[in-house]
């Protein structure tokens, strides 16, 4: 039932997701953050039970720090790093899967480039200029076709989200009030907005 | 590492280590197989004997399950199940309020069940679910709540203690567990509630509701919950989403326990049985009819 979404612009890439955790007709919480974030300048959407997008995101992100502090300080690349998180979910598959499907955006400080990468519960690893998860794939990717454009601007990359979203809130049989939608860039990760304030615990 | 080079005893001399990096490390050699959680070994401290068929989890999980309802029809052995629990926080701390049955198929087996588990004087956790695993597990997290104590020389955090909970429950994903409970305290950075499940959840949050009554607790929280309630104001809340869920949910009944966490510890409030709200409500609503 998650919904996660992502497009790449020009000097950055843009993810949203949905806040709320629901089992059967019972919402528990609406205003998760299930959009994680890696490095300083990556950060990870992600769909799928709230356990494993806990396990799954916390032993990345901290295997990410281990290596920079294992190896004076170098960054991995986006590249590296999805491939990192895919090779884990191709080897946990066969013994206890993560469940979890996400889209992992990143900006290289070395080449000045953003990368968004789509990563399947079941190992898949597919570099993608948008890209959505879960139910969102159905309602989002035609909204995401048409209007996605080479180099795109901040502004235009936020209103094909905003576009996308809006899709969602219409069509969805699943009423998704709250998105919180992160934006990583140069600057490294920050919240552009969000529907329910996640430390509002 | 053992000293003079010996193998340590199999029970007793390494009981202090249970959950240290220590234990794990000394076990990890005699694991026989690749890749089980080091809460699986077998005949060790702390560790569980499992089926010894092809597959433990499915076994566990088919014969030893305990649903809702009449899920559990074909098994041999039912267990106790069936519960409404609640914790809200608001501005005066935290209200922890609980029923008091347990029910086996549509059996009620007891009406005197002890669902809040008093941890520690700063520690509460609730019960809903299988009781045996509730109970066993929480006691267990007590246990590892106590050894960080003993070894760091201070409380552990409520945030840590629900993280080795929800933990616990991941490395034992596919077993069959059934645990819908709610870790809450004071610590250093204030009153904090969690709510932690059989399938590994961990959310940190100022209202849950568990349980097969849990649905009509909420109608009454989530309608009458304000952030300034006084005291007064929010064990009367606790109280009567209690009683709308125990009224309605056959699975629920017996005595609402409620308890009220403040920054010195927790304090039990009260244990009224919930026939004796039902009238001490309906005459309410006589009165104020007729003024």
């Amino acid at each position: 039932m998650d919904t996660v979404i992502g497009v790449q612009y020009k000097d950055g890439v843009i993810i949203a997701a949905d806040q709320a955790n629901a089992r059967s007709i019972l919402i528990y919480q609406s205003n998760l953050d299930k959009i994680k974030q890696l490095t300083s300048h990556s950060a990870m959407g992600v769909s799928g039970p709230n356990c494993d997008l806990v396990q799954f995101t916390e032993y990345i992100s901290k295997n990410l720090q281990l290596y920079e502090l294992r190896h004076e300080g170098t960054k991995l690349s986006t590249k590296a790093q999805a491939n990192f998180c895919r090779n884990e979910l191709a080897v946990a598959l066969r013994k206890g899967p993560y469940q979890v499907s996400a889209l992992l955006g990143g900006f290289d400080l070395t080449t000045q480039k953003p990368s968004l990468y789509y990563l399947d519960y079941m190992g898949t690893l597919q570099k993608v200029p948008f890209g959505a998860q879960g139910y969102a794939q159905y309602f989002t990717l035609s909204t995401m076709d048409r209007e996605y454009r080479e180099n795109l601007d901040e502004t235009a990359a936020l209103d094909i989200i905003g576009k996308a979203i809006h899709e969602l809130q219409s069509r969805f049989l699943i009423k998704q009030n709250n998105f919180i939608i992160k934006v990583i860039d140069q600057d490294g990760v920050r919240v552009h907005s969000q529907g329910a304030d996640p430390a509002d615990t | 590492m053992s000293m003079f080079g010996m193998e340590p005893l199999v029970i007793g001399d390494d009981i202090l280590d249970i959950g240290s990096r220590k234990a794990v490390d000394r076990y990890c050699g005699n694991k026989a197989q690749i890749g089980l959680s080091q809460d699986l070994l077998m005949g060790r401290p702390g560790a569980f004997d499992v089926p010894n068929v092809k597959d433990p989890a499915l076994y566990c999980s088919s014969h030893f399950r305990s649903t809702c309802g009449t899920g559990d029809a074909g098994q041999e052995i039912k267990f106790a199940k069936g519960t409404t629990t609640l914790a809200f926080k608001f501005n005066g701390g935290i209200i922890v309020s609980v029923d008091s049955r347990a029910t086996q198929g549509n059996y009620i087996s007891s009406q005197t069940v002890k669902k809040v588990i008093e941890m520690n004087p700063y520690l509460l956790g609730t019960m809903a679910g299988g009781a045996a695993d509730c109970s066993y597990w929480e006691r267990r997290l007590n246990l590892q709540c106590r050894m960080y104590e003993l070894r760091n020389g201070r409380r552990i955090t409520v945030a840590a203690a629900s993280k080795l909970l929800a933990g616990t429950m991941a490395s034992y994903r596919g077993y069959g567990l059934s645990m819908g409970t709610m870790i809450t305290g004071w610590d250093e950075t204030g009153p904090q509630l969690y709510y932690v499940d059989d399938d590994g959840t961990r959310l940190k949050g100022k209202m849950f509701s568990v349980g097969s009554g849990s649905t009509f607790a909420y109608g009454v929280l989530d309608n009458y919950y304000r952030e300034d309630l006084t005291l007064e104001e929010a064990i009367d809340l606790g109280k009567r989403a209690i009683y709308h869920a125990t009224h309605r949910d056959a699975a629920s009944g017996g005595i609402n326990n409620l308890y009220h966490v403040t920054k010195d510890g927790w304090v039990k409030i009260h244990a009224i049985d919930v026939n004796d709200m039902h009238y001490e409500f309906e005459e309410e609503k006589r009165n104020e009819m007729s003024s």
